[in-house]
């Protein structure tokens, strides 16, 4: 078994396709089935969804003292908006819960391996 | 130099010739034994060194990929042995294909063969295109890096550097080693036919060492062996032999390019023509068409026609038409006006070769070139000439452009 990440990219200012109620709640409806099947098939490992990059804070060493500053590390439009951590056997079998994570949500998912952490 | 050591030299390029043609397969069969390619390279290549050695004094043994495969597979368990990693790699391959040390295990059938799994891998979409095609040369085609990197005239450390980088995706990514389900098979086959159709393309306009028309249709003959109900991979064969019999006629003297109603069809390879018709007739029983059914399709039109003025373009337009269905690309459009031209004239295709959006394509230029050409519009035409010759990809084409095509018609 791999674990592996899927990462959900958003770019800011570029709305995603526009979604009525209905689709909305059809999304929704799909993830929480998508994530109950992860579950029960030991694939899940963990999940989360991310406040947008304003709300984040980068601390780092300078001149042997930590600084903490504000805003995102990278200044981009692209940023991290969730992400899955699974188990799978193989990269076909990450890239098929990838496939139906995208199909849910419209968003292009990024599938990669973690290092070191095959059990 | 004496004469002894010219002989050796030459069983040295047969000794080559030969592992070449075998190592695809033990080199599979490997990989499937030991779950690591780079594991597998090393030790079909000190095999290789073995057989260098030994062939030339010994004779080439009856069964030489069997010979290969257990060499091989000796000399990586030998290795693996002597470092700790391998030790643990090893108890992994004990655990997980017992008995499958026995060199004499029998074919278990052409599903099973492990050169299939290993296309399957070297193709895998989340691979980049040039990543599958250099794979595929290396590891299925037995092809050196060095030989790699001449075919796509890029240098041995850049080609080196592409296959490592792919390699250690497949293994850090888990990439699978194994032929698709039926389910996936549409789509993971896609892949494999497009390597197999670019490395002939490849070898149509590129150097002539190594001879990469040969290793396509290779390659496209070991998979049609293998998956023998699948009507694209006999479409592609038969494309690949259809076009290969007009290989020889598509250079003249001088080195430029010879366009296909200038071609002397007496040169064509019937043989290679009639291989590609009975494969194609196979899979019009089977009623599946596909994009590379229907472009060998094409081509078996063009080898009926003794001359030119003889081809069946009716039947020619109708299988554009049914092409553009299933590949609905502007290149497809354009043959499919040229076509047209045929059977219209000159002005009906420019027509529709001028609304296609085609600007960077110097194959469109050309046609243009020749529709005006013919047309009378003298001027135009040889701008377009211009443009296509600037474009040409090979010494060839911009031989046969600046000529200004076609001297008459």
């Amino acid at each position: 078994m791999t674990h592996y990440l899927l990462s959900v990219h958003s770019v800011e200012g570029e709305a995603r396709e526009p979604m009525t109620d209905e689709e909305r709640a059809q999304s929704h409806k799909q993830l929480g089935v998508l994530e109950q099947e992860m579950k029960s098939t030991g694939a899940w490992v963990f999940s989360g969804r991310l406040h947008d990059p304003a709300t984040a804070t980068v601390v780092r060493m300078a001149g042997g003292e930590v600084v903490t500053t504000d805003g995102p590390f990278v200044e981009s439009k692209e940023h991290l908006g969730g992400f899955y951590i699974i188990q799978a056997e193989d990269l076909d079998g990450a890239l098929g819960w990838a496939s139906r994570v995208t199909d849910a949500i419209r968003v292009p998912i990024e599938v990669r391996p973690f290092a070191g952490f095959e059990a | 130099m004496g004469d002894g050591e010219a002989a050796t030299r030459l069983e040295n390029a047969e000794v080559g010739r030969i592992f070449r043609e075998e190592s695809g397969r033990s080199l599979a069969a490997l990989i499937r034994t030991f779950g690591d390619i780079d594991v597998a390279e090393d030790a079909v290549q000190e095999a290789f060194a073995v057989a260098l050695g030994r062939w030339p004094r010994e004779g080439v043994p009856p069964n030489p990929g069997g010979w290969i495969t257990t060499t091989a597979r000796n000399h990586a368990i030998d290795r693996l042995r002597r470092e700790s990693r391998g030790r643990e790699l090893l108890s992994e391959v004990a655990v997980l294909t017992p008995g499958r040390d026995d060199p004499g295990e029998p074919d278990v059938g052409p599903v099973q063969d492990d050169r299939l799994r290993l296309i399957f891998t070297c193709c895998h979409p989340a691979l980049s295109t040039q990543a599958q095609v250099a794979l595929t040369l290396r590891l299925l085609g037995g092809l050196s890096t060095e030989q790699v990197a001449r075919s796509f005239l890029v240098t041995e450390a850049t080609m080196a550097r592409r296959l490592v980088r792919a390699k250690h995706k497949i293994k850090a990514a888990r990439i699978p080693y194994r032929v698709p389900e039926a389910h996936e098979l549409p789509d993971r086959l896609r892949p494999v036919l497009a390597v197999v159709y670019l490395v002939y393309n490849a070898g149509l306009t590129g150097s002539a060492e190594p001879d990469l028309c040969a290793e396509a249709i290779r390659l496209a003959r070991i998979l049609a062996a293998l998956m023998p109900d699948e009507p694209e991979v006999a479409g592609l064969l038969a494309l690949l032999l259809l076009t290969e019999s007009r290989r020889a006629s598509r250079t003249g003297a001088d080195g430029s390019l010879v366009v296909l109603g200038e071609q002397d069809r007496t040169r064509w390879d019937r043989g290679l023509i009639s291989e590609g018709q009975a494969i194609l007739r196979w899979c019009l029983r089977r009623n599946q068409p596909g994009a590379y059914q229907l472009q060998a399709a094409i081509n078996a039109v063009h080898a009926d026609a003794a001359t030119v003025e003889q081809t069946d373009w009716p039947q020619i337009v109708a299988l554009y038409d049914q092409l553009l269905g299933v590949a609905p690309t502007p290149v497809v459009a354009l043959n499919r006006a040229i076509a047209i031209g045929e059977l219209q004239g000159p002005a009906v295709a420019l027509a529709l070769v001028d609304e296609l959006d085609l600007d960077n394509y110097h194959l469109f230029h050309a046609t243009r070139a020749d529709l005006l050409r013919r047309l009378g519009r003298h001027r135009e035409a040889t701008a377009a000439y211009q443009r296509a010759a600037a474009m040409a990809p090979t010494d060839a084409e911009r031989a046969f452009l600046r000529r200004g095509g076609r001297a008459s018609r």
